[in-house]
């Protein structure tokens, strides 16, 4: 009798015994759907903040190096020595350390620049257009000191870069990532939220369950880490669901960031940055970490209730 | 050793024990040696099952000392309250049997807290639900055994980790008389290897039959102890 008893129960003895019904109480379909969405803007969130970084680092290091300088009067004596005002103004970029390559814009490239304005022939009509040298200016700030050099020879000549307007682009930058930061950490509030919700509606539900349970002499920990188990796995499937259904929105992204960003087209289509890779498979990690850390703390929380 | 020393317990009309309620148990006090067996007598809303919950610590007394084996139950720690109930064997007046486990797995559950290997549990377990006559539904839920068979699956429960202390609450209410008495023996046997008993009951026939100090409660008092 005994031995048919327990051969009756053998299969079932293999299957894990889900104590408090967990399995029906905390559904598996809404809890891996809102994480697996909250994933899926992290996601956008984290390609949003890199690409913004990408694209202000690319654009930075083209315009805040570019030097662009007019002469005015090009060739009226200098206010010193017997050169020409272009004539000294070249020496003293070739000389500075800080500038490298400058080169006079020829005439044909003058004319394609003054061509809208001015029309197919700018030359024939006379005017007193400035000499323009452009080279790479190779300090991070504005070249003040080149500027009072240059007047001291040529008064009137202009020295700009484009290290302004780079300073824009490094602050629209900085609030763009702080905006996806932001975004990342209302996520994470909204997941933990999500978690905490469907954690006290199971709890809820199995009410009865877990009193006879804790009458029994479970641990707070026996029960909490039960609840735990179930929040962590469906939000790790959840998020890297999430993280998933982002890839052909980020590759989408990432090609039309591409021109942006100085990354010639390639065959194989457009690669997403090291650091994206490195941060979608974090996602379900971090999903994880929030389900297990939001149902310990519900569910021990709850439990104060109880004597 | 059981010991009630000058304890008090209220309800509130939401159920919650407080200071500013009815008063359910007052002034209670007595002993319980090791190994002793009481009955706990007294009628329908005397309060003998809220006496059993401060034994199992499911309710907080609002004034007085409860010892529980020896044990302040007011001076533990949550955890070490939960321990101290694993040596605490309960057969509930509503069985409080978890309908979506198998019968098999209601008995195995305290069992399995303890954290014992499975193989002593099959066979634990089997021989248990063997002896009160249920080796042929381990596997049926808790909704498809009959009352008396929901009893003896909780009796079952209840005795399986070989309490220090058990306690019932109208044990032999859904049984008839051979499985009471079947129920009796069990009892009675844990009692002689030093298990602490108590039962709750208005069944004086059955109380007669196996002759023991008795305590009796009226309106929440301690009427009787002998």
């Amino acid at each position: 009798m005994m031995a048919k008893a327990q051969r009756a129960q053998a299969p079932g003895r293999r299957k894990r015994v889900d104590q408090l019904g967990l399995r029906s109480a905390m559904a598996d379909r809404l809890l891996p759907s809102l994480v697996g969405a909250m994933s899926f803007l992290a996601a956008l969130a984290i390609a949003g903040s890199l690409a913004a970084a990408t694209l202000a680092r690319h654009w930075r290091s083209d315009s805040g190096a570019a030097l662009t300088v007019q002469v005015t009067d090009p060739a009226a004596p200098a206010a010193t020595g017997t050169a020409s005002r272009l004539q000294a103004v070249m020496g003293i970029l070739q000389a500075s350390p800080n500038v490298s390559d400058p080169t006079q814009l020829s005439a044909d490239a003058m004319n394609d620049l003054l061509k809208p304005w001015l029309g197919q022939d700018a030359a024939q009509l006379n005017l007193p257009v400035p000499a323009v040298i452009t080279a790479d200016w190779t300090q991070p700030g504005p070249p003040a000191a080149l500027q009072s050099a240059l007047d001291a020879v040529a008064p009137g000549t202009l020295a700009t870069t484009g290290a302004a307007w780079a300073s824009r682009v490094a602050a629209l930058t900085g609030s763009i990532q702080a905006s996806a930061a932001s975004v990342l950490v209302i996520v994470a509030l909204v997941a933990a939220a999500v978690i905490s919700v469907a954690t006290r509606a199971g709890l809820a539900q199995r009410r009865e369950a877990i009193e006879i349970i804790h009458g029994l002499g479970a641990l707070d920990s026996d029960i909490a880490d039960r609840f735990a188990f179930r929040a962590t796995w469906m939000a790790a499937t959840g998020a890297a669901i999430g993280a998933l259904a982002a890839l052909p929105a980020l590759f989408w992204l990432a090609q039309l960031a591409a021109p942006f960003a100085g990354i010639l087209p390639s065959a194989a289509g457009p690669a997403l940055p090291v650091p994206l890779w490195a941060s979608l498979p974090a996602l379900p990690v971090i999903a994880a970490l929030i389900g297990w850390v939001t149902a310990q703390v519900t569910v021990r929380g709850w439990l104060r209730q109880l004597a | 050793m059981i010991r009630f020393d000058d304890v008090w317990l209220k309800y509130r009309h939401d159920g919650k024990s407080s200071a500013a309620a009815v008063d359910v148990v007052s002034a209670m006090s007595f002993d319980i040696p090791d190994g002793g067996f009481r009955w706990l007598t007294g009628a329908s809303g005397a309060g003998k099952t809220s006496v059993l919950k401060l034994m199992y610590l499911a309710e907080h007394p609002n004034r007085g000392r409860i010892d529980i084996l020896d044990v302040h139950a007011a001076r533990i720690s949550r955890r070490e309250a939960a321990l101290l109930r694993r040596r605490i064997g309960v057969v509930y007046q509503d069985f409080r049997l978890l309908s979506h486990l198998s019968a098999y797995d209601n008995v195995a559950l305290p069992m399995r807290l303890a954290r014992r290997s499975e193989t002593q549990i099959r066979s634990e377990v089997g021989e248990l639900l063997h002896w009160v006559g249920l080796s042929a539904k381990l596997d049926r839920r808790p909704y498809e055994l009959s009352g008396g068979e929901q009893q003896r699956v909780a009796i079952a429960r209840a005795v399986i980790g070989r309490p220090k202390l058990l306690l019932a609450d109208e044990p032999t209410g859904n049984l008839d008389d051979e499985q009471a008495e079947r129920l009796m023996h069990l009892i009675t046997a844990l009692n002689r290897m030093g298990t602490t008993v108590v039962i709750a009951t208005h069944n004086l026939t059955l109380v007669q039959n196996y002759p023991a100090p008795r305590l009796e409660i009226a309106k929440g008092r301690l009427v009787y102890d002998g």
